[in-house]
């Protein structure tokens, strides 16, 4: 297992668009992605649009991605530049 | 004449009958005949046809509204492959026996509602797209089209809701506008509307019985007149014509440089007065920012607002801007611009009270405030500071101190920063006789012409019985603005306006002769400027 954390930029949060886009980054990795809130409180699989958008993620909230499964060392690489990217 | 309001999602008249359209009632089955994997596979093949459509819709988007907006129908395909939304649809198949058409629309209506109960306004409008494609497959299944929404005439549209994909949908060669009952101005079909140009409200508590009625929507005004009375329906026929006038010559005026016949280019920048006209500044075509009012920040707020409030605005408005100038003018508060916790003491005389750059060097920490927020926000794009109301060379000095004790503080606080260009406000006759030794310590100088002009004439503008006395083009005002424009470029400073004058067109080629570099106007007032310019040969003697 691996595990980092981002701190969202989009003013936005996590809104459809990178939410969508996130669900198309995951679903081409071969690790199992989750992300949960700082809290603790809620987590969705990255692959569940309506779940990620359901987390509510605002601006400036730090997320903690879990990749399990796979290469989970070229997974976590990939998602933490999709976030640099994306979100 | 009856009036309904609403909230406007975009500046501009639309005239015409109303149409209202009702969407159909679809009876659907509750139980089936079939099992549930039969059932399922209905689903299954509805849902890969409404992605088809989607695609479709995504291309038409593409072309009419550009990727970004068009983004929303990938969404809506990439919702239809949610595993969540599948499972649920599955669940209900399998143990309630019901068709796919109920299956469906009660997994829309559950997925909407959860979205409809998030605390985020954002998200509570991605409701009507959960519902959105749910219906989109509800459709298929019966095989039914949504009735043609525009009739043959050209008409603004009513509806309880309309959803994104029905908004791309709609003949715009037929729609005048559209209103709505329900729906935010944050919504994607509000967005859509705005890239197409269509006036647009929404959240008007409308009636059945307008059906057919003449109507305007007042965009400007948020609101929708229904048959009104002859003179606003000819005050708003002109209002649209000048629109339509803004608008062609924005078609034949975009993209082309301010640059006179024979050469001479200049700046023309937009005044504005909060972070929501640069949407404005944008569709005007401006090459900047000249007048970035901050004090809206203050006057809207019901205590201080703090540096990161303040940071998150300036910000916004710099990355939009991306790259192009953005010069924002420090607090200018006081006079008849009052906040009630600045807790500023009623003066006999205000005009010539405490206020603006008065206040920010005696209340250091307010200031600051500020002057850090901006900086922070310098990172993100090119921002320029001015400072208002100045009357000497040591009010200059003390303010660039106090920026630079904030440079330090952020610096140490390992913060990014940009260069940052520093210029006053020149509005009182002070400033102007003292320009040459103020040029030594600044970049530019942006006069200020409303000020400058009740300062010089002493002429109180608001007092209708002088109107006989004032002259907005008093020679006395004329040589204090010629005279400062050539003291800053004695000193290598730039010279711009950024008051009313400065879009008064009878002096565009005055202030051009003069070696004026830049002239901040309205963002409505850019086109018409450009166009002035453009025509003027300053090679030619002067006519007058």
């Amino acid at each position: 297992m691996k595990q980092f954390t981002y701190t969202i930029t989009d003013p936005v949060g996590i809104h459809a668009r990178p939410a969508g886009m996130l669900a198309k980054a995951a679903k081409a990795l071969d690790s199992t992605v989750t992300i949960s809130k700082a809290d603790g409180s809620k987590s969705a699989a990255a692959t569940k649009l309506m779940a990620v958008m359901g987390l509510g993620v605002k601006t400036g909230e730090t997320i903690t991605f879990t990749i399990e499964g796979g290469d989970e060392e070229a997974s976590a690489a990939a998602m933490e530049q999709f976030c640099k990217d994306n979100m | 004449m009856q009036v309904a309001t609403g909230k406007s999602i975009l500046n501009g008249i639309a005239i015409g009958p109303l149409r209202i359209y009702k969407k159909k009632e679809t009876e659907t089955a509750v139980t089936s005949s079939l099992t549930p994997e039969e059932e399922y596979a209905r689903f299954d093949e509805a849902r890969v046809k409404a992605q088809e459509q989607l695609g479709a819709l995504y291309d038409k988007a593409l072309d009419e509204v550009g990727e970004d907006n068009a983004a929303i129908f990938e969404i809506h395909q990439m919702m239809l492959d949610d595993d969540d939304y599948l499972d649920a649809v599955k669940g209900i198949l399998d143990t309630q026996g019901a068709t796919a058409e109920y299956a469906v629309s009660t997994t829309g209506e559950n997925f909407s509602a959860a979205f409809a109960a998030m605390e985020d306004e954002y998200m509570r409008a991605r409701a009507a797209d959960v519902k959105d494609i749910s219906r989109r497959v509800v459709n298929v299944l019966l095989g039914q089209d949504d009735e043609e929404m525009m009739a043959d005439q050209p008409a603004i549209l009513v509806a309880d809701d309309l959803t994104p994909s029905e908004t791309v949908q709609l003949d715009k060669s037929k729609l005048l506008g559209f209103i709505t009952r329900h729906g935010s101005s944050n919504s994607h079909t509000a967005i859509l509307a705005r890239t197409m140009n269509i006036p647009a409200l929404v959240g008007v508590d409308f009636q059945d019985d307008w059906d057919g009625k003449l109507a305007v929507i007042d965009g400007y005004n948020h609101c929708v007149y229904i048959e009104p009375a002859q003179e606003l329906l000819s005050a708003m026929e002109e209002k649209r014509a000048n629109d339509l006038k803004q608008e062609a010559l924005l078609q034949s005026l975009k993209k082309k440089p301010n640059v006179t016949l024979d050469g001479k280019e200049i700046k023309v920048y937009a005044n504005i007065g909060n972070a929501g006209d640069v949407g404005l500044v944008l569709q005007n075509d401006a090459q900047g920012i000249g007048l970035f009012r901050s004090e809206f920040i203050y006057l809207d707020s019901q205590d201080y607002p703090s540096e990161d409030q303040q940071f998150m605005l300036y910000k916004r408005v710099v990355e939009t801007m991306a790259g192009k100038k953005v010069i924002i003018r420090t607090l200018d508060i006081g006079a008849d611009k009052q906040a009630d916790y600045f807790e500023l003491d009623k003066e006999e005389n205000p005009a010539l009270g405490y206020r603006a750059i008065r206040i920010c060097l005696t209340r250091k920490e307010v200031f600051k405030t500020q002057l850090r927020a901006i900086l922070r926000a310098s990172a993100f794009g090119t921002v320029s500071i001015m400072f208002p109301m100045i009357i000497s060379v040591r009010e200059v000095r003390d303010a660039k101190e106090i920026l630079e004790e904030c440079r330090a503080e952020l610096q140490e606080r390992g913060v990014a920063m940009g260069n940052v260009e520093i210029g006053i406000m020149v509005e009182t006759p002070a400033a102007v006789m003292m320009a040459d030794e103020l040029a030594e310590e600044v970049e530019f100088f942006s006069l200020g012409t409303n000020d400058l002009t009740q300062y010089t004439l002493a002429i109180d503008r608001q007092n209708p019985k002088l109107d006989n006395f004032y002259d907005s083009h008093h020679p006395a005002v004329l040589r204090m603005i010629r005279h400062t424009i050539e003291a800053g470029h004695r000193h290598g400073c730039w010279v711009g306006i950024c008051g009313e004058l400065g879009a008064d067109q009878t002096l565009t080629e005055t202030f051009l002769r003069y070696g004026v570099d830049e002239l901040s106007v309205s963002p409505a007032s850019i086109l018409p400027l450009r166009k002035i310019i453009r025509s003027l040969d300053l090679s030619k003697e002067s006519q007058d």
